[in-house]
């Protein structure tokens, strides 16, 4: 109990002292202006990264069937320009509905 | 009535708003999930939500609770750690963007409250902004109603406990991938940034099933070695900021 007390602690000030820290040193020191114009694309980077992990995997393996199509489907809406709302629903419902289908 | 909702459509577009509501609800079911599996798996309720709000990190709690539940409290705090690494090179991002107005704004109390609302969404929503003031609409409101529904749905789920344990039932595991590649997508007009974002995402998928949770999304990374050739300094000058 206390220790899981102490590693939500852990990790509450962490992350907070993560999501400041860049903020802070780039306050700091104005990056230069490759590196301004990197530093966006770091970011698509790492969420397209995360996007596709976690359309595709759960714990280091597939993730089956059913999330990926359903990934697959909102990934269809969106560039067919979908309201957002549309996006999110059709994913889960794909998704929700193969499931009941019996696939993983 | 009208006239509100005419002021209130000039300060904020409504197509912003109507993302905003729709990512606001999805949050507010994961956050369910999360406060059910959290309470389930032994945690008390309070830790849990106290967890939201602090954290605000759902990847990060999701598998912070189920190394707690096995009973690894360190590998909890290192592993959510792991994967909230990447809020670094967002937080540069964010403060880099020297247009004005800035996304955190200026004033200090606005930037540490700012930092805590810096969560996959409110940033892929905001990079995909060409002008600074959408952009930093799109931050704080999508960061402010993530905060609450997150939290407002972490406290139902501690509340109704085991009836909605499991968010594979309702395909809410999609809906985030999904979400987020819907928020990114503006963004992928340029093609430099699909090019990352595609050797990004290929290179943490290879490395998913070699590695801890986390440092994946983290060698996605790599992805910028596809924004070469850069312009270089002589040929082109300065670019807009």
């Amino acid at each position: 109990m206390t220790a899981a007390v102490l590693a939500v602690a852990v990790l509450a000030t962490g992350t907070y002292a993560m999501r400041l820290a860049g903020v802070l040193l780039a306050d700091r020191f104005t990056p230069p202006g490759w590196l301004r114009r990197l530093l966006p694309l770091a970011a698509v980077a790492l969420l397209a990264g995360l996007a596709v992990t976690a359309a595709l995997t759960e714990a280091g393996r597939s993730a089956g069937v059913a999330r990926p199509a359903g990934v697959l489907v909102g990934v269809i809406l969106a560039g067919r320009r979908q309201p957002f709302a549309v996006v999110v629903l059709a994913a889960a419902g794909t998704a929700a509905g193969l499931r009941l289908l019996g696939l993983p | 009535m009208r006239t509100l909702s005419r002021t209130l459509s000039r300060t904020i577009d409504a197509g912003l708003l109507r993302d905003t509501g729709a990512l606001a609800a999805a949050a507010v079911l994961i956050g369910v999930s999360f406060g059910a599996i959290a309470v389930a798996a032994g945690l008390p309720g309070w830790l849990a939500v106290g967890m939201s709000v602090l954290v605000f990190a759902g990847g990060a709690q999701f598998l912070a609770v189920g190394l707690l539940a096995a009973g690894n409290p360190v590998a909890a705090a290192l592993g959510g750690l792991l994967i909230n690494a990447r809020h670094v090179p967002f937080g540069l991002a964010l403060a880099a963007d020297r247009s004005n107005p800035s996304v955190l704004g200026r004033r200090w109390w606005t930037r540490l409250l700012g930092s805590h609302l810096m969560v996959d969404e409110s940033v892929a929503f905001a990079i995909a902004q060409a002008d600074p003031v959408q952009r930093r609409r799109a931050y704080w409101l999508t960061g402010g109603a993530l905060l609450l529904a997150w939290n407002g749905g972490t406290l139902l789920g501690v509340l109704l406990g085991g009836a909605v344990s499991d968010p594979g039932r309702l395909g809410l595991d999609a809906a985030f991938p999904a979400g987020l590649l819907a928020l990114l997508w503006p963004s992928l007009r340029d093609p430099v940034a699909r090019r990352v974002a595609l050797v990004g995402a290929a290179v943490a998928l290879l490395a998913t099933p070699l590695l801890p949770a986390g440092a994946p999304v983290l060698l996605a990374l790599a992805g910028l070695v596809a924004a070469a050739p850069v312009p270089t300094r002589r040929a082109r000058g300065a670019g807009p900021a």
